[in-house]
């Protein structure tokens, strides 16, 4: 509601200004900051941010200092410079973990890509109950990795192994059960087979999903020319693929090397540490241990290798020169 | 550190039996007690308590718990809550409660615990010598675990304790030749040949269990005079007893069933009830689980307990999980704590408990060990005295972090495991084991 004086006033100037005019308001200094764009910038991080330092920065920044401390569960620890890892250096448990795990991340990672791709390319043809049979293929990725787990647990058992069952029981085989879990490398294998099974479903989905990116036509002009099934693949499937494959063969790594539920529900690391990843040697250390710093320099140590896998998979793989031919820069 | 009852005290013990005989009708009817004055302890104004302890065995375990709970609350006025938490958090938990100084006004977690907490944790003599006298004293493992190291200082009240000796089908052994299970280990192995023989074999977890492996580790290494620590609490662990242990288990672990590397805690209990196995080691679950089956019953029937095989030892070389209570200083309300502690000790509470539990528990005052959960059944009779064991995780030196570091990392466990597997020689083996205590045990 207007007062009497300003009204007077708008009178008295009115026939100066032009009509209509609307007045613009002076703004306040908070107004004046928030129309500021730097500020609106950072005011509209700020939540992102603090939760990133809260929940990502933090703990890791906090892994990477324990790895440096004797901390131990229940006593905070004292700086003690390189020495967790000046001892996982000559221990020889730490060493034959790097080796599974590259061992693992590697014969792995080659299975899942090898049944995957296959599988991919099985699954882009036109078959009967195709939309069906592509969602039974994801069942192993579904189920939650520790169900999984403790089914293959049941599955490699000395006594009650299906598998043993089988071999022994129904076709007579053998005589004894299969020893699946009970020396190192059995063992091992066992463990990787099982991690190709969950991996699957991921590796053929993703793929799948690249396969039906590429372009029916190129097939077709393919065709024209006289290629061959395996010329298709070779210079049309394969190059196009490329580029979707690094990334999920990094994620695929990734996940591989730090695997942690399918071989602590399994093995727990038995026999005789012969199957501890750097994931479940970390843990064993450091949480039932009780050894923190020790574990967190475990999983500290993890990082170069997953940088290394990183970047080899993503430089490498998503080069143009090799998808594109060595003249095509 | 010898546990000895006097004379006198065996009088009292007597007496109170006479004098507790007499009490009509009550649960505790048979477990003597001795008229001593209970320690003061006015319960604080507005006192609330938190209680955390480990989930349950068997239901009773937390049924009978909690109704004790809700008894104590209802005599005291004093609001009292009761978490049960997994047997694998429940140290990290206390590690946090320890650390922060806040939380749980008392901590009923594992032995070693209260040790461990020593600084930050409230000291209990008053309360521990009122419950031993009133209660014809404290068990080895009880005492051991309660007191401080070399003081006379408590500083837990050990609840109970579970532990592991011989389950063997009576059957099988006397197939073999043997009335029961031979002290001495050239009669164990051949006893364990013969079982192999009459493809009836034995099975002892050599793999990543906590329980049962170390169980077995444990009581390989003592029977024959070996152990982790010397009385200072060096590593002792390199030494011909450690070698002469592990030489008999190259020629014991032929005989036992395949696959038990990678056996877990549950493995045995699966392959003894499968007929598989038919000697192992365990706690007195497996036997209960059979007994409550029909199915099986006539392996339950067939089924008998005794002590492991003593060796050069000279009583069962074989300890018991502790179940150890502590209260932390943080406690706001320490003296309602303590009652709380203690009316969970009395009879009225502690027998129904003790005997609703089946066996699982084994008491840590003796007088509980004229319960009638022990006279239930005579195949109980070896878990009776279950924490009386002389032996202890860390034998023979004192109880620390590191020694429940060593049982977690399987270090004992593996050095047998990699014996028996063929990977290394007894000599390695025990240098190994001796590498990696040492790191827990440095400072």
């Amino acid at each position: 509601m207007a007062s009497p004086a300003h009204t007077l006033r708008q009178t008295a100037v009115a026939p100066a200004a032009p009509a209509w005019s609307a007045k613009t308001p002076q703004p306040t200094w908070l107004v004046a900051l928030f129309d500021w764009k730097p500020f609106l910038v950072f005011v509209c991080l700020l939540p992102a941010v603090g939760l990133l330092l809260a929940f990502l920065a933090y703990p890791l920044g906090l892994g990477i200092w324990l790895a440096f401390t004797d901390t131990t569960v229940g006593r905070d620890g004292q700086f003690v410079g390189l020495d967790n890892f000046e001892y996982l250096f000559g221990d020889k448990l730490f060493w034959q973990a790097v080796f599974y795990s590259v061992f693992y991340t590697g014969v792995a990672t080659v299975g899942k890509f090898g049944l995957g791709l296959y599988l991919a390319l099985l699954l882009n043809n036109h078959l009967p109950f195709k939309s069906i049979l592509r969602a039974v293929i994801l069942l192993p990725w579904i189920v939650p990795t520790v169900l999984s787990a403790i089914a293959f647990w049941w599955i490699y058992d000395p006594q009650f192994s299906i598998i043993s069952y089988v071999f022994v029981e129904v076709l007579g085989w053998r005589t004894t059960n299969i020893d699946f879990l009970g020396s190192a490398w059995p063992a091992r294998w066992s463990l990787i087979a099982a991690n190709i099974w969950r991996g699957i479903p991921f590796v053929a989905i993703s793929l799948l999903a690249g396969l039906q990116t590429i372009s029916a036509s190129l097939y077709e002009a393919a065709l024209i020319d006289g290629a061959s099934g395996w010329q298709r693949f070779r210079y049309i499937t394969f190059p196009l693929l490329l580029p979707i494959l690094a990334i999920v063969m990094t994620f695929s790594i990734i996940f591989t090397f730090t695997d942690f539920q399918l071989v602590y529900a399994i093995t727990r690391g038995g026999p005789v540490n012969s199957t501890h990843l750097l994931a479940t040697l970390a843990f064993q250390r450091g949480i039932p241990g009780g050894m923190l710093g020790e574990g967190a320099a475990i999983a500290i140590s993890m990082v170069p290798f997953l940088v290394f896998a990183t970047l080899f998979s993503y430089f490498a793989l998503a080069r143009r020169k090799w998808q594109q031919g060595e003249a095509n820069d | 550190m010898a546990f000895i009852i006097t004379r006198r005290e065996s009088l009292r013990l007597t007496a109170a039996g006479i004098a507790a005989a007499a009490l009509p009708g009550s649960a505790s009817a048979q477990v003597p007690r001795a008229d001593v004055a209970a320690p003061n302890l006015p319960i604080e104004k507005g006192a609330t308590l938190r209680i955390l302890r480990p989930a349950r065995f068997v239901e009773p375990d937390e049924v009978i718990f909690r109704a004790n709970t809700a008894k104590f609350q209802q005599t005291t006025g004093v609001e009292t809550r009761v978490d049960f938490v997994g047997w694998e958090d429940i140290r990290q938990q206390t590690a946090v409660a320890s650390n922060t100084g806040s939380g749980p006004d008392v901590v009923i977690g594992w032995a070693d615990d209260p040790h461990v907490y020593v600084d930050k944790v409230a000291e209990l003599s008053d309360l521990a010598e009122y419950l031993g006298k009133r209660y014809g004293g404290w068990t080895f493992l009880g005492e051991k675990y309660g007191k401080r190291d070399k003081t006379n200082n408590w500083i837990g009240i050990p609840f109970g304790g579970t532990t592991g000796p011989i389950v063997y089908r009576k059957s099988a052994v006397k197939e073999a030749g043997f009335d029961k299970i031979p002290n001495e280990h050239p009669e164990f192995l051949k006893l364990c040949q013969a079982l192999k023989k009459a493809n009836k074999p034995p099975g002892f977890a050599l793999g990543n269990a906590v329980g049962d492996g170390n169980g077995f580790a444990q009581w390989l290494i003592w029977s024959h005079g070996g152990a982790l620590l010397d009385e200072a609490g060096k590593v002792a662990i390199n030494s011909k007893e450690t070698v002469a242990a592990l030489t008999y288990l190259k020629d014991l672990y032929p005989t036992f069933i395949s696959g038990t590397l990678s056996w877990g805690d549950p493995s045995n209990n699966r392959a003894y009830a499968a007929g598989d196995v038919w000697l192992t080691a365990n706690g007195v679950s497996l036997y209960f689980a059979l007994k409550n089956d029909p199915a099986q019953r006539a392996i339950a029937e067939d089924t008998d307990h005794q002590a492991l095989p003593f060796g050069v030892a000279s009583s069962a070389p074989q300890t018991a999980t502790m179940l150890n209570a502590m209260l932390f200083k943080h406690s706001k309300f320490p003296n309602a704590a303590k009652s709380y502690i203690q009316f969970m000790m009395e009879s009225e509470q502690y027998d129904p408990w003790l005997t609703g539990c089946l066996g699982y528990w084994s008491h840590t005052l003796r007088a509980y060990g004229k319960s009638a959960v022990w006279d239930s059944d005579p195949k109980l009779e070896v878990y009776r005295n279950g924490t009386d064991n002389k032996f202890w995780s860390g034998y023979k030196g004192p109880i620390t972090q590191a020694s429940q570091t060593v049982a977690a990392e399987y270090v004992l466990v593996q050095m047998c495991a990699s014996v028996a597997s063929g990977e290394a020689t007894p000599q390695e083996a025990a240098r190994e084991a001796e590498r990696r205590s040492r790191r827990y045990f440095r400072g």
